[in-house]
């Protein structure tokens, strides 16, 4: 609430616009977080277990548009390639070759329905008063971030902060990189071994 | 990006933005347009010795609008059963993934709708965004034949999305970078052992990636041999059977500027995109119009291609086709990056 009454308060003054408040961000950031919200309910409420599996692509969208406005390009695009082109696709596949029935579906509520509740609420509780308290205060300002990396400058800036980031994958976390390859090539062969028959 | 344009007009970003959308989905819907002229009612006409269109205007050049104010005509029906919804949701999904690949293709040294750091890997990735609309068409037309037919196009979608994308980092291993433009002048300042007559077209080093890019997007366009999600003696027409009148022409579309978007990519990975090599010493101001008609024509030609294949070879079984996908071009791909990045590093 009171990022709204500040976000007006910047559309009344022009004259003083801080660095770090930037206001169409600010707009399309709330905008796509009630988008979100109202999909993610949905996802858990509708009646129809296709229904669900399209209202978790608005709210995995969503993330990816909220990488674009934190300026990570790369992580938005792999967040739309994975999750959407992949993922989602996956879901979608898995249930249709199952099960799928157009309208209302009955049985997709369980006595479990109150835990789920209970344990999702607990967890928003936490998380919220985690990430408040480390970063409450904080603002995020891209100017100090980009000369930090030399960005601001156009001559240095050319492979921009997709280069930032393959450097730092292939460079100062390259051995994170390759045990996590190494820890998704055993998922891998450890699924195909599930699925032989033989 | 300069915001200097041509003719040296100063202009807001969003004029900018306005005019780069504008001709953008112009010259999409001119190239489509003529490339189902050329190909889908010329071409494979004479190739099966007959005339093709011949009464609608010179030599049934206005036969596409004719087509296209029949379907506009046509009543627009959805099964009694159908979820609406999602079933008109469909083909705007499909159209839309279509439309977001053309944004960051560049026709010349201005002439790109946004020029993003990660441009290859953007329009692959809203590129494999279609395949939701298709589920979602097959899944809404409560139909079995159209659940099928998405089926089989999702598993044939997913399959060859991953020789797709890695046929292509062979190319951004070779120019280093991501963006279609760095891409392109990579190709055109770039020097075959030492000889820049004609630049260094990544034709030439990269063939196989070409191949299995080519091959890809053949199956990503469910073109035939590929085309098992409509194979008409099965399945009537896949997830497309229920759609009539003005969604179906929607899909018609999509189908066809996917075609020459996937094909303006491969001549901007492959063939030296826009540009002419630097050695012929052509300034930025004739490129900003020999640019767009270059990539066009290479465009059309490599449409061409795709065309061919559709009208000349038969369709490969279901099992042929995960076989193909996952046994040969999979491996061949990751065989021509570790090779390719070998190269780099010894070069």
């Amino acid at each position: 609430m009171t990022g709204l009454v500040a976000l007006l308060a910047q559309v009344g003054t022009e004259a003083q616009v801080d660095t770090t408040f930037d206001v169409p961000a600010n707009v399309v950031f709330a905008v796509t977080a009630v988008f979100m919200i109202v999909a993610a309910l949905r996802v858990v409420t509708t009646k129809n277990i296709v229904h669900a599996a399209l209202w978790l692509i608005i709210v995995l969208g969503g993330v990816g548009v909220q990488y674009l406005l934190l300026q990570a390009e790369f992580v938005a695009v792999t967040q739309f390639l994975v999750y959407l082109g992949a993922i989602v696709v996956l879901i979608l596949f898995g249930v249709m070759l199952t099960r799928a029935p157009l309208g209302v579906s009955t049985d997709l509520d369980n006595d479990l329905k109150p835990l789920g509740i209970g344990a999702g609420l607990v967890l928003a509780v936490v998380m919220g008063f985690a990430l408040i308290q480390s970063f409450g205060a904080d603002q995020l300002d891209f100017r100090a971030y980009d000369s930090a990396l030399g960005l601001d400058d156009p001559q240095t800036a050319a492979a921009g902060r997709t280069g930032a980031v393959a450097d730092g994958i292939f460079g100062q976390y390259l051995i994170p990189f390759e045990m996590i390859s190494v820890l998704l090539l055993a998922a891998l062969i450890g699924a195909i071994v599930l699925a032989r028959r033989d | 990006m300069s915001s200097t344009v041509l003719l040296g007009l100063e202009l807001a970003y969003w004029q900018q933005t306005a005019i780069r959308v504008l001709v953008g989905l112009t010259a999409l819907l001119l190239l489509t347009g003529g490339v189902v002229y050329l190909y889908l009612f010329k071409f494979v006409s004479f190739m099966q010795s007959r005339l093709g269109p011949m009464e609608a205007g010179p030599f049934g050049s206005l036969q596409l609008l004719a087509e296209v104010g029949k379907w506009l005509q046509k009543e627009d029906i959805a099964p009694d059963r159908a979820d609406k919804f999602i079933f008109g949701l469909a083909p705007a999904v499909v159209l839309a993934s279509t439309f977001l690949m053309f944004v960051v293709i560049p026709a010349g040294p201005n002439a790109v709708i946004a020029d993003l750091h990660t441009g290859i890997y953007f329009a692959l990735a809203v590129s494999s965004l279609s395949v939701i609309g298709v589920l979602m068409a097959g899944w809404a037309s409560a139909n079995k034949y159209s659940l099928m037919g998405a089926l089989r196009a999702g598993g044939q979608l997913i399959a060859y999305e991953l020789p797709l994308i890695l046929s292509v980092v062979g190319v951004v291993i070779m120019a280093g970078s991501l963006n279609l433009q760095d891409i392109v002048a990579a190709q055109a300042n770039g020097a075959i052992f030492g000889w820049d007559g004609i630049g260094n077209p990544f034709i030439l080093s990269q063939f196989v990636g070409f191949v299995i890019f080519m091959i890809a997007v053949q199956a990503e366009l469910t073109q035939s041999p590929f085309d098992m999600p409509i194979a008409e003696s099965e399945l009537v027409a896949g997830y497309q059977v229920e759609y009539s009148g003005i969604k179906f022409l929607v899909y018609f579309i999509a189908e066809f500027a996917t075609a020459v978007a996937f094909a303006a990519i491969a001549s901007t990975l492959f063939l030296g995109g826009w540009d002419l090599p630097a050695s012929w010493g052509i300034g930025d101001g004739a490129m900003h119009v020999i640019g767009p008609i270059n990539i066009s024509i290479k465009a059309v030609l490599l449409v061409g291609v795709v065309f061919w294949a559709r009208f000349s070879l038969p369709r490969f079984r279901e099992d042929q086709l995960q076989a193909l996908a996952w046994k040969v071009l999979i491996p061949l791909s990751l065989a021509n990056i570790v090779l390719t990045s070998i190269f780099k590093v010894a070069f």
